[in-house]
């Protein structure tokens, strides 16, 4: 049984011009428990909607997504919301720190709205990433790639069985970006987490043993948007 | 969590946060000033006889009668002959009658004459008489001595001992020294009447005193009377008022007072309604406060949505941020409240020798607070919605 299961998935945006364009749509795509899996995707091929699809931050035009036994497109937002927050762990390309709260309050925040917060799991996460003496730094105070630690340690934060990481390691240098990746598909292999990574970097998805191509599962045409 | 949310906020916009909690400190510490010395000041002086429960005068204003024989405020409406004051002192209604002859002054201190029975037999509140400072006593009638009211005395600096020379009519311009020497022989406990700001000296002193005239020299400004029962006052009020003669007989002292506020009801009404103007601005100053930095904060709360959090979630933190910000203002209102005050009630006191005690319940140290929080929180509420409706998906994409 898989973790994560997407049939006959669409979504469409308002196009400029009037009419809607279409962005994702996917027939048949799976993940297992505890998979690390890559998605090949240029920039505007709707990686990102589909995604967020997943997350539940936005809601299909139609199509089902199956995660954790949880039907998430009859769930009403605020299920949603509560699916995403004890069950999915996010990564951003840009991090989405919030820059007004410290690295532990940042880290605890990942798990304030699901399974709660809990400061030994906070600091023992941060431990791990090399951040121990960092707690009562802001963001501001830290590295790209420190910053970058810090958001991995948020997502893992609720102890999900999904994390969902959108390009990663776009905002850092190479050897920030193969040590975050590195990072990230440890920690998610320690706690059982599956890991659905979407990038266009090639060095980034040579590391991965299953990697696809985004564009080949999703049949709607590819144009300009994330 | 969401009271973590909020402080973090606050904290993150300390600066506004102050800022916007000052406007509202300053509100709400006028609202209360103006809540409290309003109600304060209309039950005290309504209260105010000084033991007294009529006085009777000549011929106009009982108001102004009132204004100058218990508060010495206001000019005397004109004198009294001595058979009238005789006349009522031996009324069987009349408890006490305490003659007044009003109309010189010290460095702007009222002179009031009258007899050594004020400060011996009137009770100036039920229990409590008139009692002297150490090494005071009181005056003694046919001397050139005086007994100072405590903030008078305070003021003026005067103890046991001191003397002075009495000056023509209430105020130290125009008019002329007397020759008359007094020496100050008592200073009175404080009693918070308008006893206080007066400096007291045997009543043929004032009647007689050099320079004042002769003709006059046996009649009397006022005279405070204590009645035996309260329908007696009734009674001297038809006698007296009703038969329109040359004098006026003012009952009830209180109802009298109450009449004054009842003019100036307007300037009350006028500051009530700036005060509450001033809360509305404030409430205004955290909408908008909150609302233009909401679009620097669209970011964290997509972020926070993206974390789990539901709309009611970031709805909640933003009206709660305003509420707090609301309940931090009107507690920093009390600090406001209490210099204002008290700045209020020293002014009073100095001109009408009432003393207000701002810090006494009042039912504004409740209503207040829970006012001006809930007028913030409402101010919370639109940009509260613009939080609700923050589009996470596309406000958290990254900036290309």
């Amino acid at each position: 049984m898989s973790l994560l299961q997407v049939t006959h998935l669409l979504k469409s945006y308002p196009a400029p011009g009037g009419g809607v364009q279409q962005v994702v749509n996917v027939p048949a795509f799976a993940l297992g428990a505890g998979e690390q899996l890559a998605l090949r995707g240029e920039s505007g091929s709707g990686k990102t909607t589909f995604l967020n699809l997943i997350a539940g931050i936005l809601a299909p035009d139609s199509g089902s997504i199956r995660l954790a036994d949880q039907e998430l497109t009859t769930l009403g937002e605020a299920r949603r919301d509560r699916l995403r927050a004890g069950t999915i762990g996010y990564i951003f390309q840009t991090f989405n720190l919030l820059q007004g709260h410290t690295v532990l309050e940042n880290v605890l925040l990942g798990m304030a709205f699901g399974p709660g917060a809990n400061r030994p799991r906070a600091a023992a996460l941060l431990q791990r990433m090399g951040l121990a003496d960092k707690h009562d730094h802001y963001p501001r105070q830290l590295s790209t790639g420190q910053q970058q630690r810090v958001a991995v340690a948020r997502a893992l934060a609720n102890q999900p069985k999904l994390v969902l990481a959108d390009e990663p390691t776009g905002n850092l240098d190479r050897r920030n970006a193969r040590e975050a990746l590195q990072l990230i598909r440890e920690t998610c292999r320690e706690s059982g987490a599956a890991l659905l990574l979407v990038s266009h970097d090639e060095r980034v998805l040579a590391q991965f043993e299953q990697m696809q191509d985004f564009t080949h599962f999703n049949r709607a045409p590819t144009g300009a948007i994330a | 969590m969401l009271w973590n949310l909020i402080y973090r906020s606050l904290r993150q916009h300390a600066l506004s946060t102050l800022v916007t909690a000052g406007s509202i400190a300053l509100a709400s510490g006028l609202l209360m000033t103006v809540w409290v010395v309003k109600t304060q000041s209309q039950a005290v002086f309504a209260a105010t006889n000084s033991g007294f429960d009529a006085v009777l005068g000549a011929r106009g204003s009982k108001l102004q009668l009132v204004l100058n024989a218990i508060f010495h405020l206001e000019a005397s409406p004109g004198n009294i002959a001595a058979t009238d004051f005789e006349q009522i002192r031996r009324h069987r209604a009349v408890k006490a009658a305490i003659p007044l002859a009003l109309g010189d002054s010290h460095e702007g201190w009222r002179i009031a004459g009258t007899v050594e029975a004020l400060f011996n037999d009137i009770e100036y509140v039920p229990g409590k008489r008139y009692a002297f400072a150490a090494g005071g006593r009181n005056f003694k009638l046919g001397s050139q001595e005086a007994v100072v009211g405590s903030y008078a005395a305070q003021q003026l600096g005067w103890k046991v001992g001191r003397t002075f020379h009495p000056h023509h009519g209430l105020s130290e311009e125009g008019g002329h020294e007397h020759e008359e020497n007094y020496i100050v022989v008592g200073v009175l406990e404080p009693t918070n009447t308008p006893v206080d700001r007066v400096i007291w000296i045997p009543l043929e002193g004032v009647q007689t005193m050099s320079g004042h005239n002769p003709l006059a020299a046996t009649e009397l400004s006022a005279v405070l009377i204590q009645l035996r029962a309260p329908t007696a006052g009734l009674m001297l009020n038809n006698q007296i008022n009703a038969a329109g003669g040359k004098l006026t007989f003012a009952y009830p002292i209180g109802s009298i007072v109450a009449e004054l506020f009842n003019k100036i009801s307007w300037f009350d009404k006028v500051l009530t309604l700036l005060a509450w103007l001033v809360a509305v601005v404030a409430a205004g100053s955290v909408l908008v406060s909150i609302y233009n930095s909401m679009s620097a904060r669209a970011r964290d709360i997509a972020i926070l949505r993206a974390l789990g959090a539901r709309r009611r979630t970031v709805f909640g933190a933003v009206v709660g941020e305003a509420a707090v910000i609301g309940a931090l203002g009107s507690a920093l209102g009390f600090v406001v409240f209490g210099i204002l005050a008290a700045t209020v009630a020293t002014i009073i006191r100095a001109q009408a020798g009432v003393v207000l005690e701002p810090w006494q319940w009042n039912t504004v140290f409740a209503w207040g607070p829970a006012v001006f929080t809930g007028l913030c929180l409402l101010g919370g509420v639109v940009p509260a919605i613009k939080a609700y409706r923050v589009p996470v998906a596309e406000t958290i994409a990254p900036v290309a």
